[in-house]
């Protein structure tokens, strides 16, 4: 069995994966940026609605007579 | 008000201004940790994701590009978790690699695959600073860490790796010097 000294495994792994340096990107990445931030904005629900939504859940589960109603108002 | 007070408060052009100056660098480091061309500009994408959502914690009289930079190395420590797996590099990266006449392609690969095995935080140091030879002080900032630990975390994956490649006979400098003479 080789032993392998610390310079042995650093230019192996050198010569394996090769050093990628300066690697310029060759694209504008903004547009899939803005499409990143539509979609975020897009699913967003306003905290309020949350609670609202909680709430409601909360009391048709204390109160289920009211589901009927709740439907009825739908 | 200045561009990163503007970006601060919430502004979508100075984010746009500073996304435009600084996707170039973002991306070339992420690049360096993940090696993976498409995923690195998508994992740059997901950087800004989280610098915009963070606006409000930034300080404007910091220093952007170095916040942006630890940003994104925990967005590609992140990607290096979920996708730690036991293949080899993608085709697009083995194919752009020099090969190197003093090293056989098994062995390579070896090497390729004992690295992708290596536990994502020994891997992203490793990658930087034996790879890359980034200093040690920036791979330290970047991974929010301290010099010392970066240190340690590469002289553990070194060890590892001579673990893992026990079985593989080391090349040797004066193969390595036939090599390079005979590129």
């Amino acid at each position: 069995m080789s032993e392998w000294d610390e310079n042995q495994v650093r230019e192996a792994l050198k010569s394996a994966l090769e050093p990628i340096g300066d690697a310029d990107l060759q694209r504008d990445l903004w547009p899939q940026m803005l499409q990143r931030l539509d979609r975020q904005e897009a699913v967003r629900v306003a905290w309020f609605d949350w609670i609202l939504a909680a709430l409601l859940g909360a009391a048709c589960l204390f109160y289920p007579g009211m589901v009927p109603a709740l439907l009825y108002h739908l | 008000m200045e561009l990163l007070e503007r970006f601060a408060a919430g502004n979508l052009e100075a984010f746009e201004t500073l996304f435009r100056r600084h996707q170039k660098e973002v991306c070339g480091w992420i690049l360096r940790i993940v090696r993976e061309p498409a995923t690195a500009e998508d994992l740059t994408v997901e950087t800004f994701l989280r610098i915009y959502r963070a606006h409000a914690r930034f300080d404007s009289s910091g220093n952007f590009a170095a916040w942006s930079r630890r940003i994104a190395t925990n967005v590609a420590l992140d990607h290096l978790r979920r996708s730690r797996r036991e293949v080899e590099l993608p085709e697009e990266m083995a194919a752009s690699a020099r090969p190197d006449p003093a090293m056989g392609r098994e062995l390579r690969q070896q090497i390729r695959a004992a690295f992708e095995q290596l536990p994502p935080k020994y891997r992203l140091v490793a990658v930087l600073a034996l790879v890359e030879e980034e200093p040690y002080e920036n791979i330290a900032a970047a991974a929010g860490i301290s010099v010392a630990l970066v240190k340690v975390r590469v002289f553990r994956a070194v060890r590892i790796l001579r673990k893992r490649l026990a079985a593989f006979k080391p090349v040797s400098r004066e193969t390595q010097a036939i090599g390079d003479e005979a590129r």
